[in-house]
């Protein structure tokens, strides 16, 4: 029996992959495993599933730093052995990346990016990267203060895309609207954020995952079928589509990637394919690839554990995914351990 | 002008388009056309078909089928 630590328990409108990642652990094909869950609120969704986490700690938020990380995750290694630990936030990647020597003294093995290749994909960073090794990313300028909004309007037009570092984004068409989203996204994400050229088209998404010498062992191509209000796909397809299969190939060769990750795309009416973010983790949607025939999660699983992994075969085309709300019960005295202990 | 070899059609009449992930649900006479398409009919067979089996005027048979094969062609359903 493995026992695997997961963050990301927030399965809510804007999900975190752990839940999708958990369902897809327990079906990996002849392992039995533990779950134990990583959460920094008390009212992550995850927590309240008892069924699939045996035991639920609260961790330092990442502001905290990665000292109080490591100490919070030397307590809860003495209490539950864990084998492999899967981050599925982005912003908490870093912390883990500095602590994989540490974690791996613990006993806590991780298949995660080097620390280069995290910064490589960052979303300041990406207009770049896409330059250096041909891979299409939408004109993108850095905003390190309000006064550098017109200088990036002019030369990326109107409407044009606002970021924040981590998360969010707005779609603003005039210079009010656009100063407005900026104050907002700034209080929320700090500083700098991103403005990004507008694109029309059909948003695709595709799970990858690869082995960290530029082989690339899975890759889902899924179109969204429909969206959130924060345009987080609520339902999608797999499909079957060799450029998105070829471009997560190129990733991985160009990067040389370790571990998950997840291309956004948009393919315009002309045909055209941009990279809008990488994200360095699973998707939230990442069950679908399981379902698919692709069970990355379960994959990843092996690769931390030094066992090999051959690439996967075909994707099962045309599944869907389709989110549910639905409402967990809970006692009382289960949130109150989890929100005045720590742990539950 | 045939169907793209990955497009698959189902008895009930719908269509799924695995490079989109587009579904549509075919009618019965769509879904017949589809099916003759399908099977590597070309147009002019298609239309002396359809024009031995139903009692259609020649030229409303022919504005419905380029009204059809604009719509698959639109869809993305047809090789170019």
């Amino acid at each position: 029996m493995l026992t695997i630590a997961l963050t990301g328990l927030n399965a809510t409108d804007s999900p975190g992959a752990g839940v999708a990642v958990a369902r897809a652990l327990r079906e990996a094909p002849g392992r039995a495993v533990r779950l134990v869950g990583l959460s920094y609120e008390p009212l992550e969704p995850g927590i309240f599933l008892p069924d699939f986490f045996a035991k639920t700690y609260l961790l330092p938020y990442p502001s905290a730093g990665s000292a109080a990380l490591l100490e919070r995750l030397t307590y809860v290694q003495e209490r539950e052995q864990i084998d492999v630990l899967i981050p599925c936030f982005d912003a908490e990647l870093a912390h883990f990346i500095r602590l994989e020597a540490s974690l791996k003294a613990l006993g806590i093995r991780m298949l995660l990016p080097t620390a280069n290749q995290l910064a490589s994909r960052d979303k300041l960073r990406l207009a770049e990267f896409g330059a250096a090794h041909h891979l299409p990313v939408p004109a993108t300028h850095a905003l390190h203060q309000p006064a550098d909004l017109p200088a990036a309007a002019a030369a990326l037009g109107w409407p044009l895309v606002l970021k924040g570092r981590w998360y969010e984004a707005e779609t603003v068409h005039t210079a009010a609207a656009a100063e407005a989203a900026l104050l907002r996204l700034a209080a929320r994400w700090g500083w700098p954020l991103l403005a990004q050229r507008h694109l029309v088209g059909q948003e695709l998404n595709v799970a990858g995952l690869a082995e960290g010498q530029g082989h690339l062992l899975s890759a889902v191509p899924m179109r969204k079928l429909t969206l959130t209000d924060k345009g987080k796909a609520w339902a999608g397809i797999t499909i079957e589509d060799e450029m998105l299969t070829e471009l997560a190939q190129r990733f991985a060769e160009a990067s040389r990637w370790r571990g998950p990750f997840e291309l956004e795309l948009l393919r315009t009416a002309a045909g055209e394919l941009f990279i809008l973010e990488i994200n360095p983790r699973f998707p939230a949607w990442i069950y679908l690839a399981a379902a698919a025939g692709h069970n990355q999660p379960a994959a990843l699983l092996s690769l931390a554990l030094g066992e090999p992994v051959a690439p996967f075969g075909p994707v099962a085309v045309g599944k869907l995914f389709i989110r549910c709300a639905w409402d967990l019960i809970a006692d009382n005295e289960h949130f109150q351990l989890i929100a005045g202990l720590g742990e539950v | 002008m045939p169907l793209k070899k990955n497009i698959a059609t189902s008895e009930a009449g719908f269509v799924f388009n695995p490079a989109t992930g587009d579904s549509f649900a075919a009618n019965p006479l769509a879904a017949e056309v589809l099916k003759l398409l399908q099977a590597g009919h070309d147009l002019a067979a298609i239309r002396a078909q359809l024009l031995e089996r139903y009692d259609v005027p020649a030229h409303q048979l022919q504005h419905d089928l380029d009204d059809f094969i604009w719509q698959l062609t639109s869809f993305q359903l047809l090789e170019e």
